[in-house]
């Protein structure tokens, strides 16, 4: 009996050979973890709405860390020109941030292993359109692709979500499409062919689990990118509506009391921010180091 | 060699004909013109003349083949804000760009590529480690972050360095450069450290990677059992083959800068084109809008072209593929 599906090694494996040994790429993923678990639960842990905007008193504006709001509660962080909270603002942003990162990954990665798959089962003219539009977005850098598309499509939560999608799909289909073909000289996909398994079951039951390990490895990069990304195009207020402020459009707003000494406002988005990314660049630089054969050999030596 | 340079002639065509009619047709719903130029005191009758008098009473087909004509004799339209030739605005402002691009790219090749070799090489050392954690931290510093902090730093705090405009200009050549002055070189650094902190970072990353996949290969390891030196391995077998990618990689990289002078050139009010693309944005300029995203399509276009054939140069197995 062939055995045609190969078996990834259990999930606690790997997860464990990827990060023993390197302390740097465990904190990354503990800060990770605890930035995830403040975003979820924003509303129940933030001293306020920032949303709501009956919640919010104009008197409290402006004040800098640790001082007392109208309400006699203290606000660590302090507030904005509006009197926003900034331990509240910058706790909703993150929500926001990861939020919109979260769905464009998810989306952008499944459209491009999909056209990736496609491509490569198909071949013919399917193939050569698709690869044709992979040639024409990795041409592009994908911030001026991103201002592109918010110039005609205008601004909003949704459109930066489809703006952030277009940037990510590319480099997932003409991955998924070369291991993919790699894949289809294997013998069990001859195996699977004779036993008369029709063509998108193959495509979904043996090709998909032996191919998107690439893409899985870069996935955590492709986060990170659609968080900067995010935080770059709100900065510039083509982004996210004022209304809901991202970690990039709360710099934005705070970015115009800096000069005045005022820096609680676009310090505190900041240092989340960069930690946020730099979080997740080290744990995927680990996982990238990890699944580096050639890497992995020279270590060996 | 001609076959294969027709054949990437061909596509890159190709390639920048469907990127005009995308952003042509894409941009063509945005912002009505007529509702842009006309004020209360305007009729039915006026507005109706107007769109006459700019052409969008025509099938959308016949506009783009109007404006694409218009585009080979060098006119791009005429903007709604400024009230001028869009080539003009943009040209006047190109130089603005490519000054601190090239200073940046400058900067970040000079001390990118050297510190990438030196902790390719010493991998395990404290000072190479030392090296690719500040990078890694660079790289993951979106770029208006980083323009935020040099600004608090290097103009609030130390007020060394201007935060904002171009300075003093000089003439040369006819076109008004700012490195030409002491001034204008002030002006001109806080914006190309911006865009050269990144590069130095993916310089850095790249040629440490190349260098230690060059390390391990056979030949050098041959140099080595000949006896060779050190300083002349370094110098004749690797940094050789660490170029080429680099050297390759490095005209794809102009592009790139001139796509990320959008951030750097808007928050420290350096009047360049990516400055320009973005206010237009805001205004809804359409024709400058339109403008420079084919012009950089084009650019971008004719950069993909060169590093194409470089490649093929450099490569024969290229060339010579079905």
């Amino acid at each position: 009996m062939i055995d045609y599906k190969k078996k990834l090694a259990p999930l606690s494996l790997q997860t464990k050979s990827i990060f023993s040994g390197h302390p740097i790429a465990i904190a990354g993923l503990i800060g990770f973890v605890m930035f995830v678990l403040i975003a979820l639960l924003a509303p129940w842990i933030a001293p306020q709405n920032p949303y709501d905007l009956m919640v919010l008193d104009i008197m409290d504006g402006l004040l800098p860390p640790l001082s007392k709001l109208g309400n006699g509660t203290t606000s660590w962080l302090g507030t904005d020109a509006v009197g926003r909270d900034i331990l509240s603002a910058v706790m909703y942003g993150l929500r926001l941030s990861l939020f919109v990162a979260f769905i464009a990954t998810t989306v952008g990665s499944l459209i491009g292993v999909f056209l990736g798959l496609l491509a490569a089962v198909k071949g013919g003219w399917v193939e050569s359109v698709i690869m044709r539009a992979v040639d024409l977005k990795v041409s592009f850098p994908g911030i001026l692709l991103a201002l592109m598309m918010l110039a005609i499509f205008g601004t909003g939560v949704d459109k930066i979500i489809y703006a952030l999608i277009i940037g990510v799909w590319a480099s997932k289909a003409r991955l998924t499409r070369s291991s993919a073909l790699s894949e289809m000289q294997k013998e069990y996909i001859d195996a699977a062919r004779i036993s008369a398994i029709p063509n998108w079951r193959i495509m979904l039951k043996f090709l998909l689990p032996n191919s998107i390990a690439p893409v899985l490895v870069m996935i955590p990069m492709s986060l990170s990118g659609c968080i900067g990304a995010e935080a770059t195009l709100s900065f510039l207020g083509v982004g996210v509506p004022i209304t809901e402020p991202s970690l990039g459009l709360l710099i934005a707003n705070g970015n115009d009391y800096l000069l005045s000494g005022k820096w609680w406002i676009s310090i505190f988005p900041g240092v989340v921010l960069v930690s946020l990314v730099l979080c997740i660049n080290v744990v995927a630089d680990r996982i990238r180091e990890h699944n580096n054969p050639f890497l992995k050999s020279m270590n060996m030596q | 060699m001609i076959k294969y340079i027709l054949k990437r002639l061909w596509h890159s065509g190709i390639l920048a004909i469907v990127m005009s009619l995308i952003v042509f047709f894409g941009l063509y719903v945005v912002g009505d013109p007529v509702e842009m130029l006309s004020d209360d005191e305007f009729t039915e009758q006026d507005k109706i003349e107007l769109a006459i008098e700019l052409g969008l009473d025509k099938p959308l087909y016949e506009q783009y083949f109007t404006y694409t004509g218009g585009m080979l004799q060098g006119d791009f339209g005429t903007s709604f804000v400024y009230n001028r030739p869009v080539l003009d605005l943009i040209m006047e402002r190109l130089p603005a760009t490519l000054e601190i691009s090239l200073l940046a790219m400058v900067i970040g090749l000079g001390i990118g590529i050297p510190l990438g070799i030196f902790s390719g090489i010493k991998n395990n050392s404290r000072a190479s480690k030392i090296i690719s954690f500040f990078t890694t931290v660079g790289y993951s510093t979106p770029n208006f972050w980083q323009a935020i902090i040099l600004i608090m730093v290097f103009a609030v705090f130390l007020q060394w360095l201007p935060a904002s405009g171009r300075g003093l200009t000089n003439s040369m050549f006819g076109i008004e450069w700012a490195w030409l002055s002491l001034n204008g070189l002030q002006h001109m650094a806080l914006p190309a450290i911006n865009l050269a902190i990144y590069k130095i970072c993916m310089q850095q990353r790249l040629a440490k990677s190349g260098t230690q996949e060059i390390l391990y290969q056979e030949y050098m390891t041959f140099a080595r059992a000949k006896g060779i030196t050190r300083n002349r391995i370094i110098r004749r077998h690797l940094l050789r083959n660490i170029l080429i990618p680099i050297v390759t990689i490095t005209g794809l990289e102009v592009g790139g800068l001139i796509a990320f002078s959008t951030v750097t050139e808007t928050i420290f009010s350096w009047p360049g084109i990516g400055k320009l693309l973005l206010d237009s944005i805001h205004m809804i300029d359409r024709p400058v809008v339109v403008a420079y995203l084919i012009l950089i399509t084009l650019m971008f276009v004719f950069i993909n072209f060169v590093v194409d054939v470089m490649y093929a140069f450099l490569d024969p197995r290229i060339r010579h593929q079905k």
